[in-house]
């Protein structure tokens, strides 16, 4: 069994609140632990009556047995298919009546569950929702529907040279770790995925180790406490997962598939940097300045506004619970933009950003978190969960100005030479050239 | 990953917003304040206290179905070109000082209005409406910014369309569909039409569209309206009124008498798929309840896992992998309304396709019952209730409402018009528009030879 990295804070006996942000209004995240001993983190808000719960458990399409890719997938489209007494169709009557809209996802880490509710009908979601998470049927009838859907998808997605660049990517980056196999599995593996996978695999993960919860809306805390207890109070302690390695990914290599397109797509992997890095918010910061989400970075001054060569460049931090890198994506009618990019990067690892350049980035870090990661119940829900799943405290969000205000130039400079000095891998799909 | 634009595509049949989240504010309608400056500037203020963000939207009344003979896509790249500087504000300010303020800001075309909109602290909504106002009269566009962003442009389109067979056929079908009013045309414009479009063109548009007159302002968030008609009043208010322009009144449709097929084969496509549409009225062009009673109508036939479609189609005969339907009623002038589906593996295209024909057939010659009709009520009202947990959703929906013609009072009053439908209205819709001799039926297909 995986030890799982120890993201839980200590459980609360009593509630206890802290306001996060200051200014006009205010999303106060609030830590909860229910009688049974499940904690998660809430947001009280009354102004709308709707109520969304957001939650994951660790595991994920890595945890996908070899051979049986494609299940965690195939999982996530069957918790309305079923559950408790009620099959497929006497389930889907009662979660439209009861005006509920569920939800189910699977990545590489995780899988995702969430719900959102009208308030004055809530009692009726949440038994629906607590039979899905506690005993879905997993029907031959309804796995074989989902499973012929799941095969559609793959024999649609067959001919388009973007799932064959996906795939030599991922092989590429992650070689014979379980994040290089394909997340929706192959025809042949999904053919052969039965029921008793399912059940097996639903058994496995959904547990309350590694469960993170997140709660937003017209609930006081000891509603939703008791609606933890509701929800995953029978499940296991923990769970049964596979151990997942740590992986670097291959740097330096250079990919390209041919396909006449009217552009080129090109990608580039660079080193990332673990969330837990005491560097990685000055990565952060560095990332925005160079690919990051705005019209002030440098790759789309120098590709689209200068040069007018794309209509679309960016760069991003993936951190994966076991691999992480810098990603540099575009779309362009001319290969010349590679070299381009590249003179971008090395200026970057090589001087850094500016005075200037940083203290606008630390501005708008600061100033972004409440448009981006507060602006309605199933954004917060989001972030409640995800700040829990990186182990960050409930007042994370105050700590963090404190932190980004402390960065230095000095300090970027070393993460952007440390993460941009290396050769990267690059992936190009399109016309030959 | 960035982007300046986001093209309402009109290919795209999905429940717009119009459909989707109608009177999101029931309730408390109350608060939200509507009122015009002297210079004929609409204003609509909707409060919302959740989080310190405001969301603030300039509507202009204008979109690609405006645009003068040839100059397809003037609209969507004048758009672009709304970024590029005025004296006062050079280009790239705004965009560095929304980025410092931590916020974002975007803009978007369809056909019917053109939109920008910043989501920024509250405390700087002052800033925005100065920045606003000072482009709405004072760009400033050289020959220089012209080419390159029109480069821009052309790169949005073969990202958009060009490498996608999907929104190619789109494209096509609409060209079909249309055959004489300006919705034919792709509101980011042909490729040929867009590679010659210059600054003459710009200057032209700008000056014929961009002024407080022909705009709405759109103000949602953590406000107090009065400070936000004391703001407007500060900076949009000293704008001057531009020439009064004339009642959008553009080339209409024939009466459709045949049956058209439009088919695009690629290798990239795996299954085979089609769709089926009609041009419909939209909110604004129908006879009282026919628009609510079309939203109904897609509704029971494809509107989801409840859907006849996804029930008889999908679940109980295993026909198709995928079936839905789709009316978006609110554009200007007239509205389309699709079906479609991709049949299951073992099955071919032409039986999915006969079995969607029959529900529809059905559906015209025993109506609906009243049960499923009043499920798809609550399904559309409640929906209301969840917009309102977004208020970026509702600034939109309050801007493209009344930039296609709507009022505030149409919003409010739509749940009970939705309400009021009967099965008898849901029947008649069908039987008067879903004529399968005049629609356009448009067929993806593998390529013969396969992939590459």
């Amino acid at each position: 069994m995986i030890m799982l990295p120890m993201l839980r804070r200590a459980l609360f006996a009593a509630l206890f609140i802290l306001p996060a942000l200051p200014a006009h209004a205010e999303v106060a995240f609030q830590q909860i632990t229910s009688p049974k001993g499940i904690s998660a983190w809430l947001v009280e808000d009354y102004s709308v009556p709707i109520v969304t719960i957001r939650f994951s458990f660790m595991g994920g399409t890595s945890q996908d047995p070899e051979g049986k890719e494609g299940l965690a997938n195939l999982m996530t489209y069957m918790f309305d298919e079923g559950a408790g007494d009620l099959t497929s169709e006497p389930f889907q009557i009662a979660l439209d009546t009861a005006g509920a809209e569920m939800g189910f996802a699977a990545d590489l880490d995780a899988v995702h569950g969430s719900m959102r509710m009208l308030a004055d009908q809530r009692d009726e979601s949440l038994a629906l929702l607590k039979l899905a998470i506690e005993s879905p049927r997993f029907d031959v009838e309804a796995v074989d529907r989902m499973r012929d859907m799941a095969l559609s998808d793959l024999i649609a997605a067959a001919q388009d040279p973007s799932t064959e660049a996906n795939r030599l990517w991922t092989e590429t980056l992650y070689g014979d770790h379980p994040y290089a196999r394909p997340i929706a599995g192959t025809v042949e593996t999904v053919t052969a995925l039965t029921p008793d996978d399912l059940r097996a695999f639903h058994k496995a993960m959904f547990a309350r180790d590694n469960l993170y919860v997140g709660i937003v809306g017209a609930i006081s805390a000891d509603e939703a406490a008791a609606t933890l207890d509701l929800l995953f109070g029978n499940l296991p302690q923990q769970p049964d997962l596979t151990p997942v390695s740590d992986i670097v990914p291959t740097y330096g290599q250079s990919l390209k598939i041919d396909y006449d397109l009217p552009q080129t797509a090109i990608y580039l992997a660079y080193p990332g940097i673990k969330r837990d890095d005491p560097d990685f918010l000055a990565a952060s910061l560095m990332n925005q300045i160079l690919g990051g989400d705005s019209f002030t970075s440098r790759l789309t001054a120098e590709l689209r506004e200068k040069r007018g060569l794309t209509y679309n460049i960016g760069s991003s931090l993936q951190t994966f619970e076991h691999a992480d890198a810098l990603i540099i994506g575009t779309a362009t009618r001319t290969t010349e933009a590679l070299a381009i990019i590249e003179d971008v990067v090395a200026e970057m690892a090589t001087n850094g950003p500016t005075e200037a350049e940083l203290a606008a980035v630390k501005k708008y870090a600061i100033g972004s978190y409440a448009i981006n990661e507060l602006a309605s119940s199933s954004t917060i829900a989001r972030t409640l969960v995800g700040l829990q799943m990186k182990g960050l405290g409930i007042n994370y969000v105050s700590d963090r100005t404190r932190q980004i205000e402390a960065i230095t130039l000095d300090q970027v400079k070393a993460v952007a030479a440390r993460l941009l000095g290396t050769k990267p891998t690059v992936l190009m799909l399109g016309p030959k050239s | 990953m960035t982007f300046r634009t986001m093209l309402a595509l009109a290919t795209t049949i999905a429940l717009a917003a119009p459909a989707l989240a109608q009177d999101a504010v029931q309730g408390d309608t109350a608060a939200i304040e509507h009122f015009a400056l002297d210079n004929g500037l609409e204003v609509v203020v909707i409060p919302d206290h959740r989080a310190p963000i405001v969301t603030h939207m300039v509507w202009y009344k204008v979109g690609s179905a405006d645009e003068a003979p040839g100059k397809s896509g003037i609209a969507h790249f004048f758009e672009h070109l709304m970024f590029k500087g005025t004296a006062k504000h050079p280009g790239g300010e705004l965009d560095r000082v929304v980025y410092e303020l931590g916020g974002t800001g975007n803009a978007f075309t369809s056909y019917d209005y053109t939109a920008y909109y910043q989501i920024v602290p509250p405390e700087a909504l002052a800033t925005m409406m100065d920045f606003e106002a000072d482009r709405m009269r004072g760009l400033i566009l050289s020959e220089d910014v012209i080419g390159a962003e029109r480069d821009v442009v052309l790169e949005e389109r073969r990202m958009r369309i060009e490498g996608s067979p999907q929104a190619l056929l789109g494209e096509e079908t609409s060209a079909t569909l249309f055959q004489n009013h300006p919705y034919r045309i792709p509101t980011i414009g042909w490729m040929h039409e867009m590679e010659q479009l210059n600054r003459a063109d710009a200057v032209a548009f700008y000056d014929q569209y961009y002024a407080p007159n022909n705009a709405i302002l759109v103000v949602a968030g953590d406000v107090d309206p009065a400070d936000v008609r004391t703001l407007a009043e500060a900076s949009y208010g000293l704008v001057p009124r531009g020439p009064t322009l004339p009642p959008r009144i553009r080339p209409s449709e024939p009466e459709h008498n045949t049956a058209r097929t439009v088919t695009l084969s690629d290798p990239r496509v795996g299954i085979a798929s089609f769709s089926r549409s009609w041009v419909v009225p939209s909110y604004r062009s129908a006879e009282p309840g026919e628009a609510e009673a079309l939203d109904l109508l897609s509704e029971i036939l494809g509107g989801g896992m409840r859907s006849r479609f996804y029930q008889q189609i999908v679940v109980k005969s295993g026909i198709g992998s995928n079936a839905g339907a789709g009316y978006n009623g609110g554009s200007y002038d007239a509205s389309q309304f699709a079906i479609y589906g991709a049949p299951q593996s073992g099955k071919t295209l032409a039986d999915v396709e006969t079995a969607v024909d029959a529900q529809v057939a059905l559906l015209i010659k025993d109506g609906v019952t009243p049960e499923e009709l009043d499920a798809a009520k609550a399904r559309f009202v409640r929906s209301l209730i969840f917009a309102r947990d977004a208020q970026e959703g509702l600034a939109n929906l309050y801007g493209s409402v009344l930039a296609t013609g709507g009022t505030i009072e149409d919003i409010d009053a739509w749940p009970d018009r939705i309400r009021a439908v009967t099965p008898e209205q849901v029947q008649a819709v069908a039987a008067k528009y879903l004529d399968p001799s005049i629609a356009v039926t448009s067929y993806l297909l593998p390529s013969p030879t396969g992939a590459q």
